[in-house]
């Protein structure tokens, strides 16, 4: 996998991960460019695209796109599930998780990614194992934390 | 404001995050940044030592505002700290920031890999995780130096825990992606082959990524990992689906590792090993089995992971090609799928059908489902799914098929999206060629194109149809006779007039005979077009005008008539009027030999493969090859090219081995193959398209190399040379492609930075034009100069279809020149996209008097391959003249002043281009002097005087050129105040005429 790029219908951009040396410029042309592919395609059509040499694939859950750039010869399907297992991931992990989870632990959606997938490719499948990494981290830190309500008002 | 945070909240940060949220503006927004960025700033400054937690949350911050697209240029020290911090979440979010915002700043990369260092040394496998996880994303070479040599040892140590094992296994799959020479795997492969045996899923998974990265350049070394994926899958396969507990997917048995298991075996061929072999035929049966069992669940994600290992698996019985009875099966599965109520399973049911269409066992198979693919391209909503049936019909194509193919592929391209048009006009062009048995058929087909999709008619495709009705005599009358009646329509697209004039102009005669399309109605018809055509069309019919005149005498009154009308002759383009004046001349003084010598019919071109289908094979994806050979080759080349991609040329497949040699330079030699194909006007018409004077002094050089000697004169007349790129025009085409001839061939061969220097001397008396160009490149320049300085404004023109990435373009002057002229460059853009032109601007300034000329050095990488050359910028002393305007007395009084035996110097030599006075009189003045009138008492010589501006000196200098028509001679004088201005001069001038 070249990239995953997670942005909303209204084309803000909210998760982008690089699995190639890419000049920023470059990344934001191309951010750019894809999202207004994926974001102009119709609810039926089909969830790949050819785009530059690369292949597309993108799937939406609710205000979310995720797109992930695979090369050629990759499999569109199972990068079709990639996407769907990081997204239980994440749901798991908030609890029926949305947008602003996403937005305001962004550094956590990274950490679960990086547990799930590495260099582009995936790490592990296993659900339990991927949590098990982050909740183990999230231990660690909780010996020392405040209680988690500090964060509502 | 969500209330789930887990673990860690960060107050602050979420604070920010909400106040980012609710900035109603851009500008807000900024504002708010800009704040928190001074707040962070003071912080990080301030004498109070930060405790890790604000460390973190200020890093984190940063960390926000980077992702939301603005520049972070400073707490790269701090998240640096964070690493050796012992509290885990502070040491991730200091990965995190480094993983993303990295440079390759020296002194920080050394810090960080301390970082690493200590956390993969710490046997603590969550720091181990990090410290991995942190070289696999930045992935930069130092990183690859500092640690190549440590991660296999962890990988294979037999107490490292299975998690630190997945994540070694990727980093290196990561480091050997990037720097492959530093990640040599010798000891330790056979240890890495045997983890596809380890008890741990997520392991072999892991290490199925990295074997297949490893094996696709090296598969020699890998081969034992065959037996061993083979019976990992067979054990997949036919387990029960929870068998593997964590590992099954809506009730599919691992498929992410099935799918890698099956990339793996893709990278060899069939096992020799009979059982072996039986066994994995027993894995892709039982999964072909599997597709149809009823589902096991509802859910879409148990049948896209279900079929992802299908097609994986069809993909490997394709590759394997060598069981008929797999693959038909394959086909009729994937025939099942077209007509799927999924769009996902249908897109991905053509694109796989396109690959099992070039195998001679399913060829036919994939042949009946014919009507399904129309009906696809008809009825599919989406255009990706049409364009992925348009690619299969063109992969099924046979000669059995093709008119059938061909004309619902025509019929397609009335409505086709404007995206995918110019593609199908290629392979119609090219599946008509391919299959036409008779021509007649052919020459429909492609005036079929013109016409319904004119403005994708790309020059290839008219240029070929020229060429095959040039070269097969038996279908002439009819081309002649079609597109005469094509014409016959009131707007036309103007490629068919270019087509049509072309025929018509060469085998008109052959309908002549008929009242109705007798040569006084063609050349009516043809001239009706005349006025609404671009230029080079015009140029085109030109052409056919002085050919009528040949071919029909009787016409040859009107067509006069029209070449002297004032809209020819006078014509505000200066190619028009150029080919207005010569064809008239020509008509008027030559005799009916002479004519039908020079206009005679054009001889056939050689045989050469099309140059559509070159173009279209410089387009990317499986389905633009028809026929199973050659669609094989093109899958073997692809394969090459992207092996060489990634980096490693030396291992390969015996049998692979020659080819791949050549494999990249292979796009670049079809490129270059392109030009040469099109129909050339050389031979004869071309001699129409240089001054008529030229011509006829020397008709003989022509249709070889001097063209170029001969081409500053034409210059002169006009800024002809400035856009020889794409317009066609006739003249410009076949100045570019003696041109190509030049500098070509150094390009193919990287490694040797050439310096071309073909079109220093044309820009000796002028200022702007083509200074460069080969298959890849165009380079353009326009300067202007003022005293001492100059500028030039370079353009980069990108002529291919990809783009150019880590171009670079500097001025190298020779040591020489260095205190004598300083040229300033802007460093341009990094990547050219295809077909765009890019501008840089060079600031010159002239210190004192030079002879040496600054070199261009341009590099940029082009489908893989390096191109590196230099081009001698055209910078010359007589660049920094302004004219001096002066009286007879004056000029000789100070003539008798640079008397002096070394101001002088004289050169006599003999003419190389024609004697022309207005041409003579131009060149004088393009080099920078002023032209004295009355001067000299002899009227035929010339004279002209000017200063040379440098930032130290002005030199000032007389010329005077004394031309001998009847020796065709020369004689140049030139005084200067200064013995090295008078020679450099002299040595300038005297190469123009």
């Amino acid at each position: 996998m070249r990239f995953m790029l997670l942005f909303s219908r209204q084309g803000k951009l909210r998760l982008q991960k690089w699995y190639t040396a890419t000049a920023e410029r470059d990344k934001k042309k191309m951010v750019r460019e894809l999202m207004q592919v994926v974001l102009a395609r119709k609810p039926k059509m089909c969830s790949f695209l050819e785009w530059r040499d690369l292949k597309i694939v993108y799937k939406r859950y609710a205000s979310l796109y995720f797109c992930c750039a695979v090369e050629e010869q990759d499999n569109e399907l199972i990068t079709l599930e990639v996407i769907h297992r990081f997204v239980e991931l994440l749901d798991k992990y908030f609890g029926s998780v949305c947008e602003l989870d996403i937005i305001f632990n962004f550094e956590k959606a990274y950490f679960i990614l990086d547990e799930f997938l590495m260099g582009g490719e995936i790490q592990d499948t296993s659900k339990k194992s991927v949590l098990k990494a982050i909740e183990q981290a999230d231990l660690l830190q909780e010996v020392r934390k405040l209680p988690h309500n500090m964060l509502c008002f | 404001m969500p209330a789930v945070s887990k673990g860690d909240g960060m107050r602050g940060l979420a604070v920010f995050i909400s106040d980012i949220r609710n900035c109603k503006s851009k500008e807000a927004e900024i504002k708010r940044i800009n704040k928190e960025l001074a707040n962070i700033r003071s912080k990080f400054k301030g004498d109070k030592a930060l405790d890790g937690y604000s460390k973190k949350k200020y890093v984190c911050k940063l960390l926000f505002i980077f992702l939301l697209g603005h520049d972070i240029d400073f707490g790269h020290m701090e998240a640096v700290n964070l690493l050796s911090s012992n509290k885990y979440t502070e040491k991730q979010i200091g990965y995190l920031f480094i993983s993303v915002l990295v440079n390759s700043n020296s002194d920080l990369i050394r810090l960080i890999n301390n970082g690493i260092k200590n956390d993969l040394a710490s046997r603590n496998p969550t720091h181990m995780n990090l410290s991995l996880h942190c070289i696999a994303n930045v992935g930069s070479r130092e990183m690859a130096e500092a640690f190549a040599a440590d991660i296999p040892r962890i990988l294979v140590a037999g107490d490292t825990m299975d998690s630190v094992k997945q994540s070694a296994a990727l980093c290196l799959l990561r480091l050997n992606r990037t720097s492959p020479d530093l990640v040599p795997m010798g000891e330790w492969t056979a240890r890495v082959v045997h983890l596809l045996n380890d008890q741990h899923l997520g392991v072999v998974t892991s290490a199925t990524s990295l074997i297949t990265t490893l094996a696709q350049k090296s598969p020699d070394d890998f081969k034992t990992s065959v037996s061993l994926a083979i019976a990992r899958l067979s054990r997949i396969v036919t387990s029960a689906s929870i068998d593997l507990q964590d590992y099954t997917y809506y009730f599919v048995a691992a498929p992410w590792l099935s799918v890698k298991l099956l990339r793996l075996l893709q990278c060899y061929p069939p096992p020799e090993d009979g059982a072996l072999r039986g066994r994995l035929t027993e894995c892709l049966e039982t999964i072909l089995n599997k597709a149809q069992e009823p589902p096991k669940s509802k859910k879409v994600q148990h049948s896209n992971a279900k079929n992802a290992v299908l097609f994986e698996a069809i993909a490997l019985i394709i590759h394997h090609d060598s069981e008929p009875t797999l693959l038909v099966r394959a086909c009729n599965q994937l025939g099942q799928f077209l007509q799927h109520r999924e769009t996902n399973l249908r897109y991905l049911a053509l694109e796989s059908m396109c690959t099992l269409a070039s195998s001679e066992f399913s060829h036919e198979a994939v042949k009946t489902h014919i009507e399904t693919v129309i009906n696809a391209l008809k009825t599919e909503r989406d255009v990706s799914v049409r364009q992925r049936a348009v690619d299969l019909l063109y992969a099924m194509c046979d000669r059995s098929n093709a008119k059938q193919i061909v004309a619902e592929m025509l019929s397609y391209l009335e409505t086709a999206d404007y995206s995918i048009r110019e593609e199908i006009v290629l392979k119609v062009a090219v599946l008509a060629e391919k299959y036409a048995v008779d021509y007649t058929w052919y020459v429909d087909t492609i005036l079929n194109l013109i016409r319904v999709a004119g403005d994708q008619v790309s020059e290839e495709v008219w240029y070929r149809v020229i060429q095959i009705v040039i070269n097969r005599d038996d279908v002439q009358g009819y081309a002649a006779k079609t597109v005469f009646e094509a014409l016959q329509a009131p707007a036309c697209h103007e490629n068919l007039v270019k087509v049509g004039g072309y025929i018509l102009g060469e085998f008109g005669n052959l309908i002549a005979g008929d009242s109705r399309s007798s040569p006084l109605v063609q050349f009516k018809l043809l001239h009706s077009k005349f006025h609404l055509c671009s230029v080079p069309t015009r140029a085109l019919l030109l052409s056919a005008y002085i050919k009528f005149i040949n071919l029909f005498p009787e016409v040859k009154a009107t067509i006069q008539e029209v070449l002297r009308s004032d809209s020819q002759l006078r014509n505000a383009d200066v190619e028009l009027q150029q080919r207005a004046v010569e064809y008239l001349r020509l008509s008027t003084i030559a005799s009916t030999d002479i004519l039908a010598t020079v206009l005679e019919e054009m001889p056939p071109f050689p045989e050469r493969e099309s140059s559509i289908l070159a173009k279209l094979k410089r387009r990317k994806g499986p389905g633009n090859q028809p026929g199973a050979e050659e669609a094989r080759q093109e899958r073997e080349r692809e394969r090459e090219r992207e092996r060489s991609l990634n980096g490693s040329a030396e291992h390969r497949e015996g049998g692979a081995a020659a080819s791949a040699k050549s494999s990249p330079s292979v796009d670049v030699l079809s490129v270059a193959a392109l030009p040469t194909n099109r129909p050339r006007p050389v031979s004869s018409v071309s001699l129409m398209q240089t001054p008529f004077l030229a011509s006829c002094a020397a008709p003989s050089s022509l249709s070889a190399g001097p063209m170029t000697s001969l081409y500053p004169s034409a210059d002169l007349l006009g800024p002809t040379g400035s856009p020889p790129s794409t317009g066609g025009s006739l003249l410009v085409d076949v100045f570019s492609d003696s041109l190509q001839a030049g500098p070509a061939p150094l390009d193919l061969a990287p490694p040797n930075t050439a310096v071309s220097e073909d079109n220093f001397s044309r820009f000796i008396c002028k200022n702007n034009g083509v200074l460069f160009e080969n298959q890849l490149l165009q380079i353009g320049l326009k300067s202007e100069y003022r005293q001492n300085l100059g500028r030039i404004y370079v353009f980069f023109g990108n002529k291919t279809s990809n783009q150019f990435l880590d171009f670079s373009s500097t001025v190298n002057c020779p040591d020489l020149l260095k205190t004598k002229l300083n040229v300033h460059t802007k460093p341009a853009d990094p990547t050219i996209d295809a077909g765009a032109q890019l501008q840089q601007i060079l600031n010159i300034e002239c210190l004192e008097d030079f002879t040496p000329a600054p070199v261009l050095d341009i590099q940029f990488r082009y489908g893989g391959t390096l191109q590196n050359f230099g081009v001698k910028l055209p910078v010359m002393l007589n660049k920094f003249f302004q004219p001096t305007e002066m009286e007879a007395q004056d000029f000789f009084q100070r003539w008798k002043q640079l008397g002096a035996p070394q101001q002088e110097v004289q050169k006599i030599f003999k003419a190389k281009h024609p004697m022309d006075t207005e041409v003579t009189k131009a060149k004088i003045m393009g080099f920078g002097t002023a032209l004295l009138d009355g001067v000299d008492p002899n009227p035929t010589n010339f004279v002209g005087a000017g200063v040379i501006h440098t930032k130290n000196t002005q030199v000032g200098c007389l010329l005077r050129l004394e031309p001998n028509t009847q020796a065709q001679m020369y004689r140049l004088t030139l005084r200067t105040s200064r013995d090295t201005v008078s020679q450099r001069l002299s040595d300038l001038l005297s190469e123009q005429f």
